[in-house]
């Protein structure tokens, strides 16, 4: 049986990280956390969306790089799907400055889809479903936030800033192409946040096993099976990261060595860009990756679910890589601000006006 | 200093995508676009996208920024040339003050330009940053 899904591909890819960084070890010095937090958690430092970043510039960006690598004709994209906790309006969508900002628009669908950390893996799947029906040729999804933390929470050590988009399209255009897809959901009290709530909440005791490792852990081995493949048929492995460890950890249940995993690892120097994580993750694999490779993504959201995703490279991707800049790229372009900027630029430090 | 919300919808194309203006009567273009051509007068000109790259020609920082632009100051102005010679004031972003020289090679990028207040609109528009070297 021919699944839908091998009908499409990623067409394009891009990344964005913003260049501002916060140490680990500034929020340890100004909530008076154990020295030993930042590698309990496995995590330097993370990127920080300056004063005039929200979710919408940032994921303006690396949809725009997802689409210097496509190559496509903007007007021929039918769908944006921005995934986002953290959109800049409560009610008006981001989807359609994006769509208008790349020159998509105005036939095309576009909408800003929620769901946690996977809200634009969501969009991924929907583009998958439109693209392969024959409905449009070309969707895209965009995972971005600006993740919120409670000053002084555990969180804070990685909620971060940062994107990443995919442009779906016919597997004969692909860098990579869709082999299946798996999703699992359930209704989970790991993570919220209430409408006029500026930071989110966790439920104790719900945020690892029974939330991200039973989510994950059970999209993956459902998308082993319908598909017939095992941790061996894969040169790479790519999971939400929430922190350093618990990506390392759930490969190693499913049964990845690290070297699988390490690659598409980003959030020890970036920090958890939330809707970006895993994404960026992929990005990062696109960026290295070589015709013929099989890699395995599965992103996560609380609430909660995971989606499984299994990709085969294209020989195309050699020609796409050098036409955006990489993740690396982005990694690598830092500058390092104390708590005080940081407060400052995401808004922690509140002011009036009169 | 509140922008007009429809002047500013009428103008978007410019403001997110550095759409100017070319004059079909002497070809020159202008930025943000004109109905009427600043170089020789004619009235016929068509919309125009305009390379993202460029280098600083000239910049200016404001520390004594009108109200609302506290969160962004300084404020850094830049006079931009772009690569087919058009010349943008825009305001530069991602760099510091003792970062930022003429000469510098930077690129258009979408940003918060300024909001209405905490419940009115945002505004997204072109701001110039360090190129990516890639
Ligand atoms: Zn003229």
């Amino acid at each position: 049986m021919t699944r839908p899904e091998s009908k499409t591909g990623i067409v394009g890819w891009g990344a964005y990280v913003p260049r501002y960084r916060l140490k680990a070890e500034e929020v340890v010095r100004v909530w008076g956390f154990e020295k030993s937090m930042p590698q309990n958690l496995f995590i330097i430092e993370k990127a920080v969306g300056g004063p005039d970043e929200d979710a919408l510039t940032i994921g303006w960006e690396a949809a725009r790089n997802a689409l210097m690598r496509a190559q496509v004709d903007p007007a021929e994209i039918k769908a944006v799907f921005f995934g986002t906790e953290s959109k800049p309006y409560a009610v008006k969508p981001s989807a359609t400055v994006i769509a208008e900002a790349l020159g998509i628009t105005p036939v095309t669908m576009a909408s800003d889809l929620e769901f946690a950390c996977r809200a634009g893996s969501e969009g991924l799947r929907a583009s998958i479903g439109l693209v392969s029906s024959g409905m449009m040729k070309y969707a895209m999804a965009i995972g971005s936030d600006t993740a919120q933390a409670n000053p002084g929470d555990v969180l804070e050590f990685t909620a971060s800033s940062g994107a990443a988009a995919f442009i779906v399209g016919p597997r004969e255009e692909s860098v990579a192409y869709f082999e299946g897809s798996y999703t699992y959901v359930t209704d989970t009290p790991d993570f919220w946040r209430r409408g006029l709530s500026p930071y989110p909440l966790h439920g104790e005791g719900f945020t690892g096993e029974p939330a991200y490792f039973h989510h994950i852990i059970s999209a993956v081995k459902g998308l082993f099976e319908e598909l017939g493949l095992g941790p061996e048929d894969f040169d790479y492995a790519v999971f939400h990261q929430p922190n350093g460890k618990f990506p390392l950890r759930v490969g190693k249940k499913l049964g990845f060595p690290k070297e699988k995993v390490m690659p598409g690892l980003v959030t020890p120097w970036i920090g958890n860009t939330y809707n970006g994580s895993a994404f960026i993750g992929l990005a990062k694999v696109l960026d290295q990756a070589r015709p013929g490779q099989r890699i395995l993504v599965a992103p996560f959201g609380s609430g909660a679910g995971s989606d499984a995703y299994s990709l085969v490279v294209t020989d195309k991707i050699e020609e796409k890589k050098p036409l955006a800049p990489t993740v690396e790229d982005y990694i690598r372009r830092k500058i390092y601000i104390d708590y005080s900027l940081y407060s400052r630029f995401r808004g922690i430090i509140r002011r009036i006006t009169a | 200093m509140k922008l007009s919300i429809p002047r500013f919808w009428r103008e978007r194309a410019s403001h997110y995508r550095l759409v100017g203006s070319r004059c079909k009567s002497c070809g020159k273009i202008s930025y943000p676009p004109k109905p009427v051509c600043p170089y020789c007068g004619h009235r016929e000109t068509e919309e125009v996208e305009l390379p993202r790259r460029g280098r600083v020609l000239s910049y200016t920082v404001i520390y004594t920024v009108p109200d609302g632009f506290r969160k962004y100051a300084p404020l850094i102005l830049g006079l931009v040339e772009l690569e087919n010679g058009v010349r943008v004031v825009a305001p530069l972003t991602d760099v510091m003050p003792h970062e930022v020289r003429t000469g510098m090679k930077v690129e258009a990028v979408l940003r918060r330009v300024q909001e209405d207040g905490e419940h009115g609109v945002i505004y997204y528009g072109v701001k110039f940053r360090p190129s990516m070297e890639y």
